[in-house]
C-alpha cells in the first residue's frame, strides 16, 4: 500500500507540475479503503466522477485510496493540502488530521465526511445512514421467521450504534419479538472475518443479516445459505441476487457537486450537512423479489414519509438499555444528541464495547 | 440452550483455519531449506486475484486453484532469482515482495469489482457424510480441506522421513556441509521457495474461490503475516503448525459465537484473543529447554555463495 501512495503521490506531483493552469479548481480525495471495494470508498469514487463529469476541464481531481486512519493520513492529507485548492478526507477517522492540516493550509478548503470538528475552512457533511436503517428494520421485522436479525458491525462509534438503534426500533415497532444479535468484527474491511461473523449469526439463528462493513463478502454467505440480507453502502445484489432485499445506498454525487461548484463561484463556506433521504444522499437499493408487495409498499411510505419530514425514527417514548427515559413520548431525537450516541436503546441486548 | 450451532460452528473454523495451513505450510517448507521469505501475503493476495480471474473466466476451481499455485510459485521464483541468485537482503526482498503482490493484485483485481463466483461445490462422501455429528463435522467438507490435510501429513513424513526431505534440511541447517558433500545448495533452495510459494498462492485462493468467492483488494488482510508468525512461534514443525493454525481460526470464530449470545467482554479484547492464545500455547509447548532454539533452521536467512 505503502508503495501505491507513493506512485499516487508521483503522480499528484507530475500533475501539478504540468497543469498549472489558474482557472482550474484543483480537488483532492482520501480514502481509507481502495476504491474497487465495491462499497464505501466505491461510492466516493463515484461522486468524484460525477464532479469530473460536470465541470469538465474547469476542475481536476486526484485521489489518494487505502490510506489508514492513523499516521499516514495526516501526510497524506498535507500533501494533498499543498497540491489541491479543496480537499475531501472520507472516512471519520480523518477527523483530528484534517482539522489540524486545515490550520496550516487556510487558503485550501477541507470537507470532511462523517465527522463533527468544523473550522472556517473545514466543512463537515455525512448522510443520515440511520434513516435507512430504519426502512430496512421495519422490512426485516416483517419478513424475520426466527425472529432472530444478525448485525454485522464495524466500530462502536455513534454512526454505527445509531445504524443499530434505528434498525432495532424499527424491526420491534412491527414484531414485538424481534431479537437483535450483534457481532463486532473491529474492522471495515475484511471479507474472510465477514464472512465468519456472517455464519456465526446465521449458527445461532439469524435468519436476516445487516451490515455496517463494506465488502460484499456477507451477502455472499446469506446467498449460499438461503436466507436475507441487506446491501451497505452500494447495491450487492451481484453477492446475492436472491438474498439482497433493499440495500441503503451511499449517494455523494450531488453534495461533491454542488460543493465543488461552490468553491468555484466563491460562495463556498464552512458548513454542517447532515442529507437523508430528502437530499438524496441517501437511497434504496432495488427490492428483491422476496419482498411482498405490500411490504414493498409499506416501506416506499416510510422512506417518503422521512423524506418530507412527517416521520423520524427516533420518536418517543424510547427508553436507553438501562430502563432510564431517553425520550418521552412525541418527542424526537435532536441531532446533537444522535451524533454522539453511545448508548444502545433498550431490548437490545450485550453491551456497546467501549 | 440449543446446541446445534456447534456443528456449523466447527465447520467455519475449519474454513477459517485452512488459508492459515496452506500458507504456513508453505513457509515452512521455505524456512526449512533456509529461505526466510517475508512475502508470504503479496503470495497469496496473487494467488488470490490469479485464481479468481481463472473461475470468473469460467475454468473451474480446479484449475483455479492450479493457476493460482503457479502465480505464487512465480512470485516466489523472483524472490529466489533475487536472493539466492542476485544476492539481495533476504527481508528487504520479502518485504518488497508483499508490496508489489498487493500492488499488483489491486491492478489485476480492479476488473473485478462487484463480482461474485459460484459457490465452490462440497464433497459429499457417501455413508461417512451421512453419520450424525461427525458426518458434517469431518466428511462434508470442499475438497481443498482434505488437500491441504493430506499436504501436512505429507510434509511431516517428507522432512522426518525422506531422503529428499533430510537434504532439504541439511540445506536449510548448514548449507556450506551441503555443499561440500555436493549438493546444489541454489537449485534446492530454489525449489523449496517455489514450492513454498505455491502453497501460499493457493492458500490466498481458498479465501477468493471458496471461502468468500469474490474479490477486493487486499483481501487476505495480513493472513500472509499471521502464517509467518505461527511458522515460528510453532519452532518449525509441521504438527504444531496445523495446531497453531486451527487454534488461531478456531479462536476467531468462538469470539465471533460469544459476542452472538450477548456475553459482555469487549469485542477489542475478543479481537485480539486470537494472536494472544495461538502465542501463548505455541510458545508454551516450544519452550523445552533448548529445544527452543534447536528448531530453527541454523542457516535460515543466511547468504550462500559458492567460494570455490
Amino acid at each position: 500500500m505503502q508503495l501505491k501512495k507513493w506512485m499516487a503521490a508521483a503522480a499528484a506531483g507530475a500533475l501539478l507540475s504540468t497543469g498549472a493552469m489558474a482557472d482550474k479548481l484543483k480537488v483532492g480525495f482520501v480514502y481509507v479503503g481502495p476504491v474497487s471495494d465495491g462499497g464505501w470508498t466505491y461510492e466516493h469514487d463515484v461522486g468524484r466522477k460525477a464532479v469530473e463529469a460536470e465541470y469538465g476541464d474547469k476542475v481536476e481531481t486526484t485521489y489518494v485510496e487505502s490510506v489508514s486512519e492513523g499516521p499516514d493520513a495526516e501526510r497524506v492529507i498535507t500533501q494533498l493540502a499543498q497540491q489541491n485548492d479543496m480537499v475531501f478526507t472520507t472516512s471519520f477517522g480523518y477527523m483530528n488530521p484534517t482539522v489540524k492540516v486545515a490550520k496550516r493550509f487556510p487558503n485550501v478548503k477541507f470537507e470532511h465526511a462523517t465527522g463533527f470538528k468544523r473550522a472556517d475552512n473545514v466543512a463537515v457533511y455525512s448522510s443520515r445512514f440511520y434513516e435507512g436503517r430504519h426502512v430496512i428494520g421495519l422490512i426485516a421485522g416483517e419478513m424475520t421467521k426466527s425472529n432472530t436479525i444478525g448485525y454485522i458491525a464495524s466500530f462502536p462509534i455513534p454512526e454505527v450504534i445509531r445504524g443499530i438503534n434505528a434498525a432495532y426500533l424499527a424491526a420491534k415497532s412491527v414484531n414485538p419479538d424481534v431479537k437483535m444479535k450483534i457481532v463486532w468484527v473491529n474492522t471495515w474491511f475484511d471479507p474472510g472475518k465477514e464472512a465468519d461473523a456472517a455464519k456465526a449469526l446465521i449458527d445461532q439463528g439469524a435468519d436476516i443479516l445487516m451490515q455496517h462493513t463494506d465488502s460484499g463478502a456477507p451477502m455472499q454467505i446469506a446467498e449460499q445459505q438461503g436466507i436475507y440480507a441487506f446491501g451497505q453502502a452500494s447495491n450487492m445484489a451481484n453477492f446475492g441476487p436472491n438474498a439482497q432485499l433493499t440495500g441503503i445506498i451511499d449517494d455523494w454525487a450531488p453534495y461533491y457537486v454542488q460543493q465543488v461548484g461552490k468553491a468555484m463561484d466563491g460562495s463556498w463556506s464552512s458548513t454542517d450537512t447532515w442529507g437523508g433521504f430528502d437530499t438524496g444522499m441517501v437511497a434504496l437499493a432495488p427490492f428483491g423479489d422476496a419482498v411482498s408487495a405490500e411490504l414493498k409498499a409499506k416501506a416506499i411510505a416510510a422512506r417518503d414519509n422521512i423524506a418530507n419530514g412527517n416521520l423520524h425514527p427516533f420518536t418517543g417514548p424510547i427508553n436507553k438499555q438501562d430502563g432510564s427515559v431517553w425520550l418521552k413520548a412525541g418527542e424526537t431525537a435532536d441531532d446533537g444528541t444522535l451524533l454522539g450516541m453511545d448508548f444502545y436503546v433498550e431490548g437490545i441486548e450485550g453491551s456497546v464495547p467501549k | 440452550m440449543d446446541y446445534g450451532f456447534l456443528i456449523p460452528a466447527f465447520q467455519s473454523i475449519i474454513i477459517a483455519s485452512t488459508p492459515l495451513v496452506f500458507a504456513a505450510m508453505g513457509e515452512l517448507i521455505s524456512e526449512r531449506a533456509g529461505v526466510l521469505n517475508l512475502g508470504v501475503e503479496g503470495m497469496m493476495i496473487m494467488g488470490a486475484v490469479v485464481g479468481f480471474a481463472v473461475v470468473i473466466a469460467g475454468g473451474g476451481g480446479v484449475l483455479g486453484f492450479a493457476a493460482a499455485a503457479v502465480a505464487g510459485a512465480l512470485m516466489a521464483g523472483l524472490f529466489g532469482l533475487l536472493t539466492l541468485v542476485l544476492y539481495a537482503n533476504a527481508v528487504a526482498t520479502g518485504l518488497a515482495l508483499t508490496l508489489f503482490g498487493l500492488g499488483l493484485s489491486a491492478l489485476l483485481g480492479s476488473q473485478f469489482v462487484g463480482l461474485s463466483a459460484d459457490a465452490f461445490p462440497k464433497l459429499h462422501i457417501p455413508v461417512l457424510s451421512d453419520i450424525p455429528v461427525l458426518g458434517p463435522v469431518l466428511f462434508q467438507h470442499d475438497p481443498m480441506i482434505y488437500v491441504s490435510l493430506l499436504t501436512a501429513v505429507g510434509l511431516a513424513w517428507f522432512f522426518r522421513s525422506s531422503r529428499a526431505g533430510l537434504i532439504v534440511r541439511a540445506v536449510g541447517d548448514d548449507h556450506d556441509a551441503a555443499h561440500a558433500i555436493g549438493y546444489n545448495v541454489v537449485a534446492i533452495r530454489f525449489a523449496a521457495a517455489c514450492a513454498g510459494g505455491a502453497l501460499a498462492g493457493i492458500g490466498g485462493a481458498y479465501l477468493s474461490i471458496v471461502q468468500t468467492p469474490l474479490f477486493v483488494e487486499n483481501m487476505t488482510a495480513g493472513r500472509g503475516w499471521i502464517a509467518l508468525a505461527l511458522v515460528v512461534f510453532a519452532s518449525w514443525k509441521v504438527g504444531r503448525v496445523l495446531l497453531g493454525a486451527y487454534l488461531f481460526g478456531g479462536i476467531t470464530i468462538i469470539q465471533l459465537h460469544v459476542q452472538g449470545f450477548g456475553i459482555s467482554i469487549p469485542s477489542q479484547i475478543l479481537s485480539m484473543l486470537p494472536y494472544i492464545a495461538t502465542v501463548v500455547v505455541l510458545t508454551v509447548i516450544s519452550a523445552k529447554g533448548i529445544q527452543a532454539r534447536s528448531g530453527a533452521p541454523r542457516a535460515l536467512g543466511q547468504t550462500f555463495k559458492v567460494t570455490h
